[in-house]
């Protein structure tokens, strides 16, 4: 979560240009913003490795920082450009090496795809203002 | 549209490989008939990927999903490539939305198949259908689950 007021979920896909474009926006608007996982791995190879990345950083408390790297600079995506992007955040990278590999992290990514979903996500970002966080 | 509780029309088309593929084929299982308006639109794109996505759910519950537009099975092996997904898609191509047209799923003033899902059970017929409001709508997935589990 992010920010201050009423609160927006969004379901957003880390490797989805059309989220990249829309998140400067996203980020910016007046709300407590929550942030779910919604990798299209069929679509996006990389998206899975790219949301467990983020939510490893989020264990050290620097998930957005990533996220809003990840989507501000699309085009360096593999995993030394990770390594450096947790190195300029200050990460521990040993354990953001294992953490993004976990199971824990795989099934948080996972419980938030599903949830999804479950509320009828066919496309990202998908943006849901005002709404209680469950 | 079809309904509910009908006969489903039997067919034979051509899927990505050419190869022929018939309903009677599914004889014994459920199949989720997904009719889709184009190959490489941007909202079929979508709505094809996130249902990759959720395809072993689906398939627990003993359904396989089933693409249906009126591209050429070229067009259909193109796309699979491009999207990355492994879904059966079958060519409504000659005589062209013929299929489409038997389920009450065709539009005739764009000549392409309204986005809609059509269940069929085990016997061959009709269990559940949803037909979307217009083409520019994706039934999300919730819906197929929602359907499978009622």
């Amino acid at each position: 979560m992010r920010g201050e007021g009423e609160t927006s979920i969004v379901y957003a896909d880390l490797g989805c240009p059309h989220c990249a474009s829309a998140w400067e926006e996203i980020a910016r608007r007046p709300a407590r913003l929550v942030f779910r996982h919604f990798p299209v791995a069929s679509k996006h190879p990389r998206s899975p490795a790219l949301h467990a990345a983020a939510e490893a950083a989020g264990l050290q408390g620097r998930f957005f920082e990533l996220v809003d790297s990840l989507y501000a600079e699309r085009g360096r995506v593999d995993d030394p450009h990770l390594w450096a992007r947790a190195e300029r955040l200050g990460l521990d990278l040993e354990r953001f090496e294992a953490d993004r590999r976990s199971e824990s992290v795989a099934a948080r990514v996972r419980r938030d795809f599903e949830s999804g979903i479950r509320a009828g996500v066919t496309g990202t970002p998908a943006l849901f203002p005002g709404r209680a966080v469950s | 549209m079809i309904a509910a509780g009908e006969p489903a029309p039997d067919f034979t088309l051509r899927n990505q490989d050419g190869e022929k593929v018939s309903l009677s084929d599914y004889r014994g299982r459920r199949v989720m008939l997904v009719f889709y308006p184009l190959d490489f639109s941007p909202v079929c794109s979508d709505q094809l990927s996130v249902y990759q996505e959720v395809k072993p759910q689906i398939a627990e519950r003993g359904v396989e999903l089933v693409g249906i537009s009126v591209d050429h099975p070229y067009a259909h092996r193109a796309f699979r490539e491009k999207l990355g997904i492994d879904t059966t898609l079958l060519a409504d191509f000659e005589p062209k939305g013929e299929v489409a047209r038997a389920y009450g799923a065709y539009i005739e003033t764009v000549g392409h198949a309204n986005r809609s899902l059509v269940l069929i059970d085990a016997e061959g017929a009709v269990e559940w259908v949803h037909e979307s409001p217009t083409p520019l709508e994706i039934p999300g997935a919730n819906l197929i689950f929602d359907a499978l589990d009622a």
